[in-house]
């Protein structure tokens, strides 16, 4: 934590105040909503036979309170770290059980996913990648456009963020595919999604870049050009260094956004993660596995994103941290 | 005094006028500091005597007067100014050290960006300097790491590292614990034993009679006072000089 006091509270789940309220929250949601009907119920009564309905909603919702309870008991008395893992399995696991509740074909899938990732994920992979580095460099213009004395770059820069933050990023998609053949350009598929995502991606960067630069103290910048230091070093070696602890964490936030924004460029028909998701369970009538299985691996693409961030700020923060 | 003031300007300032909006902070300034002088600017806060010594590397702006540094006059021109700032070192008195680079890193990094060394001799040329104020073995921390006296001395270093012809020091003791005064004070006292050109703002009063050769007392923008410190210090001619000193001098 960034900032501990020197007070020991006591854990809120130890108070009764707090669990026995939590608890019963628990109990009596499950057995008003039936939990009974639910595979869990089923669960319960393969273990003690019982009277369907009411009697069923009691015991289910009883049992898993109980286990939930259980599970805080036991998660209490591991070290903090433990518990953080242990408490993000659980609910991992109870996501994967969600998905496999489905009643899921996992021939289906088997045939499928080959074609998935070497088509969709590559084609998902190669658009967001692509737009990534157009959209920084995008971002790093217009930030230094509009921190600029000069009147052209600041309007084209302020126009700029304006319209790709003010259009829906659909629509932008839908303009530059059906929209510039209207001035006799004719973009393909995937051109279209990658001008579309950099152009919207930048636009909101801009921002980031923007309040990163700004950050700084001006002390900085004086100490850099009464050493004489160029401008344009005393940007790349002084403030765009510092500014990286700032830009880096929304940056990232940016960048698990795109990628699964890039599943709009569907609509235009480029063969993706999305798209090949909708249509290959279509012969089958199998849209959920196709789903269940895309869900799965935007979120493993998302978690190493997540990762990559967290090495990368820990670098621009060394000199921070003791 | 005699001796120094036949030796060419390395500053000088005539008729410098400067406004904020409609405020004037800056009245008509006339200034010479001779090669290897050391001057001490004093006065109460907001007396213009931050704004003069950041005039004279443009880190503010003029409206009138002129500025000579080194015999070049200071004009808006990118060349002129960058010139004009790699004969003068300046030192903060918020240091503003680089965090993100080591000690080390902050005095190598302007010697290979603007003197052009190549890396192994910005770093033996700033460690000798960094050996000159007493932390080369401090080194290879960050700034973070370092006390207030000696993020201040690593900053001298710096600005001393770049060789320049003057030195200019914006308050550079008044941000710092009372312990950690000596120690700053002290490397300053070194630099000015070997002839080192230095204006000083400071209100740190024992400084000025040890090491300067002409002490300046601002007030309102004006210089309302200059002489030698010790008939600065026992017979201040103006009643302004002499209600300042008393509130300095205990």
């Amino acid at each position: 934590m960034h900032f501990r006091d020197n007070i020991d509270y006591p854990p809120m789940l130890t108070r009764p105040a707090v669990f026995i309220p939590l608890l019963s929250a628990i109990f009596a949601s499950l057995w008003w909503f039936g939990a009974g009907d639910s595979a869990i119920g089923r669960l319960v009564l393969g273990l003690v036979p019982m009277a369907e309905g009411n009697p069923l909603n009691l015991a289910t919702a009883a049992f898993v309170t109980a286990l939930v309870g259980f599970n805080i008991f036991v998660v209490m008395r591991l070290p903090l770290r433990q518990q953080v893992w242990l408490v993000w399995g659980e609910l991992a696991a109870l996501i994967l059980l969600f998905f496999y509740s489905f009643d899921l074909s996992f021939a289906f899938i088997q045939r499928k996913i080959g074609f998935l990732i070497t088509q969709g994920l590559v084609t998902t992979l190669y658009i967001s990648a692509v737009s990534i580095v157009i959209a920084t460099v995008l971002a790093l213009l217009g930030a230094v456009a509009k921190l600029s004395s000069n009147g052209i770059a600041q309007g084209i820069a302020h126009f700029y963020t304006s319209l790709f933050r003010g259009l829906p990023l659909l629509m932008q998609i839908y303009m530059i595919y059906l929209g510039l053949p209207q001035l006799g350009y004719v973009v393909d598929a995937v051109p279209t999604g990658i001008a579309a995502l950099s152009l919207c991606y930048g636009a909101y960067m801009t921002e980031i870049f923007r309040a990163g630069i700004e950050s700084i103290p001006k002390g900085q910048w004086e100490a850099a050009r009464a050493l004489g230091m160029r401008p344009t070093s005393v940007m790349t070696r002084i403030i765009l260094p510092q500014s990286m602890r700032v830009i880096i964490p929304p940056t990232g936030n940016q960048f698990i956004s795109m990628l699964k924004d890039s599943s709009l460029v569907s609509v235009v028909g480029v063969w993706e993660l999305m798209y090949l998701a909708r249509t290959q369970g279509q012969t089958e009538f199998r849209h959920i596995e196709m789903m269940v299985t895309a869900s799965l691996i935007y979120w493993l693409l998302s978690i190493v994103l997540e990762l990559l961030q967290k090495r990368i700020e820990t670098h621009f923060n060394k000199a921070a941290t003791r | 005094m005699t001796s120094v003031k036949t030796a060419p300007a390395a500053i000088e300032i005539t008729g410098l006028s400067k406004w904020y909006g409609s405020m004037q902070v800056l009245h008509g300034i006339d200034l010479t500091v001779a090669q290897g002088e050391r001057l001490v600017i004093c006065g109460p806060s907001g007396s213009g005597k931050s704004t003069l010594i950041r005039t004279i590397n443009a880190l503010e702006g003029f409206q009138q007067g002129e500025i000579k540094v080194a015999g070049i006059r200071l004009t808006r021109d990118q060349a002129v100014v960058e010139d004009v700032r790699r004969r003068v070192g300046m030192v903060f008195q918020q240091f503003n050290l680089f965090p993100h680079l080591t000690v080390l890193e902050n005095c190598a990094l302007p010697l290979r960006l603007v003197r052009g060394l190549s890396a192994t001799e910005a770093r033996d040329r700033s460690m000798h300097y960094l050996s000159k104020v007493r932390i080369p073995e401090q080194a290879l921390k960050y700034p973070a790491q370092l006390s207030g006296g000696q993020q201040q001395r690593v900053a001298i270093a710096r600005a001393v590292a770049m060789q320049p012809e003057v030195m200019l020091f914006d308050e550079p003791t008044s941000a710092l614990d009372p312990e950690m005064v000596k120690e700053v004070l002290d490397v300053m006292v070194g630099l000015a034993e070997e002839g080192m050109t230095m204006a000083v703002v400071t209100h740190e009063m024992g400084f000025a009679r040890q090491v300067a050769d002409r002490v300046i007392f601002m007030d309102a923008g004006r210089i309302v006072e200059q002489g030698p410190p010790t008939t600065f210090f026992t017979a201040p001619k103006s009643e302004r000089t002499q209600a300042f000193l008393q509130q300095v001098l205990h």
